[in-house]
C-alpha cells in the first residue's frame, strides 16, 4: 500500500518536457495497427548511455539504461506491431555517445533497421534520473521524436513505459498502452475452495501487489477511468455485494443498500455513476447509482438475466447480456433503459460485452459447441470478427487505445482432476498476436486501466 | 362373659411375674422345659465399599437438527440442475420434499440455500443463474409449509464446484443447491 502511494506521489512530481520534435518531413514511416502482424517494423533499440561509475541503489546508472531499453523492447515486440533487432547485430561504432544526435544511418541500414531510439541516462544533484530518448526514421535520416524525464530511480519501469508510448503514437498515429496497469483476480488452491484476491500491476506484470488477503471471495474487479478507484464483487459476510476500493488509501466500502445481490458492477466513463446487476428473489436486472448522491435507478425490468452492462463512452448507450429471447445474447439500450435492441444473432450464446474506449467495437465471449471465444462486433451487431479460441476463454478488457484485448483463458480438468490452470491473455484487434501475462500466481477477471497521468 | 375370661387371664399373669421375680431375686438358674428354638445363621459375602461407577449422562433428543441430520433425511441437502435450467426435476422435487419434512420437524431451524453452477457458463451470467436456482429451490420449500423467514439465499454462480472436473459428470453435480443449516 505504502509503495502504491509512493508511486503515485512521484507520478504527480513527474517532469516531462518535449524538445526538438521533428515533425517536417511528413513521416515516411508508418505502422498500420489494422495489419502489423504481417509485417513488424524492424526497430533497433539501443541501451541508454549512461556512466558505470555512478551507483544508485540497485545497480549504476549504465544498468539501469540496459534496463530501459530491454523494457522498451518487451513492450513494442509484445504489441506485435515491431520487431526489435538482436543487439547483437548492432554495429558497434553507431551507439557511442558522441553519435547520439548524429547517428550514423548506414550502419543502421544495413541491419536492416528501419527505425531507431537511442539516448542517454545519467543522474541528477537532486537524486533524480534524467533519461533522453530520441526516435529516428533511419530511412529517412530524420529525427521523428524526442522527449526528456526526470524521475526518481525506482520509478525507472515508468520511463520505460512512457518511452514506449511515445515510439508507438510516434510511428503508429495512435495513443499507446504501455504506461497502464491492471486490476485483477489472483486466484490459488484447489478448485472447490479456491483463495482468490485482488491484485494490481503494471501492464507488463511487474510492480506486483496483492491488495486483499483471500479472506473473502472476490470478483470482477473494474478501474475507475477517472480515480485511483476500483469496483468489484466481494462476498464479506458471505452477502455478495458491490464494493469500492480505494487504491489509494486502502479504504473499501460497500455501495448502496441493496436487498439482493448486487454484482457485474462497471464505472460510466465520467466516473460518477456505477452501474450493475441486483438479483432479487431470483431476477437479476440492470441499475445505475449516481455516486456522489448515491441514488440508483433501475434501468431494466424483466424477468430474464439482465446483467454485465457496460457504458458506450460517449455515455449515451449501454451494452448488456440478456437471456429475454431465450438464450444469452448482447443488446443495447439507450442509458436511460429505454429502445433495448438486440445485437447479437450468431449460433450459441453470447455474453460479457465490453464497449471499446474507442467506441467502435463491442467485445463480448462467445459459447458455441463446448468451446468459448474471444470476439469483436460493431454496436450494430454487424462485423462480427473471432479473435480467439479455447475450452474456455472469458472476461475481456480492453487497452485504452482500443487496439488490444485482455481475457482470462482457463485450462479443463484431466480425469485426474489435474489442470485448471487459469491465466491472463492478451490479443490484438487482428487476433494473431495472442500472449500470455505473466502472474505469480493464476489469474482471472483483468481490467485494464487507463492511460496514468 | 368376656369380663370373667380377662380376669382370669389377669391373675394367671400375675402369677407368672411373681414366679419370675422370685427366680431372679434368688439367682437360682431354672431351665424352661422346652428346648429353644434353633437360630438360623446366614453367612453372608464380605462388604467391598468400591467407587461409586460413572454415569454418562446425555440428552434424551432422537434427531438433532443438525446438518448431518438433514444430509442424512435427505441425500447430502443438494438438489441437481439441467444445464442453463433453474427448473425443479422430479428427482430434485423429491430431494426437497424430504428437505421440507425435516424442516417440518425442526421448526425451529434456519437455513441458507446456496445456488451453484457449472463452469460452462461466464462467470457473471452463472451468478444470476445461481440466484435464480436457490430462489426456485426456496419457493419450492416455501410452497411446502417453510415459512419464507426461515430461508436465506445466495448464489455462488461457478465459484464453488462441488467436484473438481471438466466433463458432464462432474458438471451435473456442479448445477446444484445445497441446503446449509445455519
Amino acid at each position: 500500500m505504502r509503495l502504491l502511494k509512493l508511486l503515485i506521489l512521484v507520478t504527480a512530481g513527474f517532469t516531462l518536457i518535449t524538445f526538438a520534435v521533428t515533425m517536417s518531413a511528413a513521416a515516411r514511416i508508418v505502422v498500420d495497427v489494422n495489419r502489423g502482424h504481417a509485417d513488424p517494423l524492424p526497430i533497433a533499440v539501443t541501451d541508454l548511455v549512461g556512466s558505470e561509475s555512478d551507483i544508485i541503489s540497485g545497480g549504476s546508472v549504465k544498468d539501469y539504461g540496459q534496463r530501459i531499453a530491454l523494457v522498451v523492447k518487451a513492450n513494442l515486440t509484445r504489441s506485435g506491431l515491431f520487431r526489435s533487432i538482436d543487439s547483437d547485430a548492432f554495429i558497434r561504432s553507431g551507439i557511442i555517445e558522441e553519435n547520439l544526435r548524429n547517428p550514423n544511418f548506414d550502419n543502421w541500414k544495413a541491419i536492416g533497421a528501419h527505425a531507431l531510439m537511442n539516448g542517454s541516462i545519467s543522474l541528477q544533484e537532486d537524486g533524480r534520473l534524467k533519461v533522453e530518448f530520441r526516435l529516428w526514421d533511419v530511412l529517412g535520416t530524420n529525427q521523428m521524436t524526442g522527449l526528456r524525464y526526470f524521475t526518481s530511480p525506482k520509478n525507472w519501469r515508468r520511463i520505460a513505459h512512457l518511452i514506449s508510448d511515445a515510439i508507438y503514437k510516434r510511428m503508429t498515429g495512435e495513443s499507446g498502452y504501455f504506461d497502464t496497469r491492471v486490476v485483477y483476480i489472483s486466484e490459488s488452491g484447489i478448485a472447490t475452495k479456491r483463495v482468490k484476491r485482488l491484485a494490481i500491476m503494471d501492464q507488463d506484470g511487474h510492480n506486483h501487489i496483492f491488495l486483499t488477503d483471500g479472506k473473502n471471495l472476490v470478483l470482477t474487479p473494474r478501474f475507475s477511468p477517472t480515480a485511483q478507484e476500483i469496483t468489484y464483487l466481494s462476498y464479506h459476510n458471505d452477502d455478495p455485494r458491490v464494493y469500492l476500493y480505494n487504491i489509494d488509501s486502502g479504504k473499501q466500502e460497500i455501495l448502496g443498500d441493496f436487498p439482493g445481490m448486487t454484482f457485474a458492477p462497471r464505472f460510466s466513463p465520467d466516473g460518477n455513476k456505477v452501474i450493475m446487476s441486483q438479483a432479487y428473489k431470483g431476477n437479476s436486472d440492470i441499475y445505475v447509482m449516481e455516486l456522489r448522491t448515491r441514488k440508483i435507478k433501475q434501468l431494466t425490468r424483466h424477468t430474464a438475466i439482465d446483467t454485465s452492462p457496460s457504458y458506450s463512452p460517449d455515455s449515451r448507450y449501454v451494452t448488456f447480456n440478456s437471456d429475454r429471447g431465450g438464450s444469452q445474447q448482447i443488446y443495447v439500450m439507450d442509458s436511460n433503459g429505454k429502445n433495448i435492441k438486440r445485437i447479437s444473432f450468431g449460433k450459441g450464446r453470447y455474453s460479457t460485452p465490453v464497449w471499446s474506449p474507442r467506441g467502435d467495437l463491442i467485445a463480448f465471449t462467445r459459447q458455441y459447441q463446448g468451446k468459448f471465444y474471444i470476439g469483436v462486433m460493431r454496436p450494430d451487431g454487424s462485423g462480427e470478427r473471432l479473435l480467439s479460441e479455447s475450452f474456455l476463454d472469458e472476461g475481456p478488457t480492453w487497452s485504452p487505445n482500443g487496439r488490444v484485448i485482455m481475457f482470462f483463458r482457463q485450462q479443463p480438468y484431466d480425469n485426474k482432476g489435474r489442470g485448471g490452470e487459469t491465466q491472463l491473455w492478451t490479443v490484438d484487434l487482428t487476433g494473431y498476436n495472442e500472449r500470455q501475462v505473466i502472474t505469480p500466481l493464476d489469474a482471472s477477471d483483468p481490467a485494464w486501466s487507463p492511460l496514468i497521468r | 362373659m368376656l369380663e370373667k375370661m380377662n380376669s382370669v387371664k389377669y391373675w394367671a399373669l400375675i402369677g407368672s411375674a411373681l414366679l419370675l421375680s422370685a427366680c431372679a431375686n434368688t439367682n437360682t438358674g431354672t431351665v424352661p422345659d422346652t428346648p429353644t428354638e434353633p437360630v438360623a445363621v446366614e453367612t453372608e459375602e464380605p462388604v467391598v465399599a468400591s467407587p461409586p461407577e460413572t454415569v454418562d449422562v446425555e440428552t434424551v433428543m432422537e434427531d438433532p437438527a443438525t446438518q448431518s441430520s438433514l444430509d442424512m433425511a435427505s441425500g447430502n441437502s443438494v438438489a441437481y440442475f439441467g444445464y442453463d435450467r433453474y427448473d425443479l426435476s422430479s428427482d430434485a422435487r423429491a430431494a426437497l420434499q424430504a428437505q421440507a419434512a425435516w424442516l417440518q420437524t425442526h421448526a425451529a431451524v434456519k437455513i441458507t440455500v446456496e445456488g451453484h453452477c457449472d463452469e460452462r457458463g461466464t462467470r457473471e451470467y452463472n451468478l444470476a443463474l445461481g440466484d435464480r436456482r436457490a430462489n426456485s429451490v426456496k419457493n419450492y420449500l416455501v410452497a411446502l409449509g417453510v415459512d419464507p423467514s426461515r430461508i436465506h439465499t445466495v448464489s455462488y454462480g461457478k465459484e464453488r464446484p462441488a467436484v473438481t472436473g471438466s466433463g458432464e459428470a462432474s458438471w451435473s453435480k456442479n448445477r446444484r443447491s445445497y441446503t446449509r443449516v445455519n
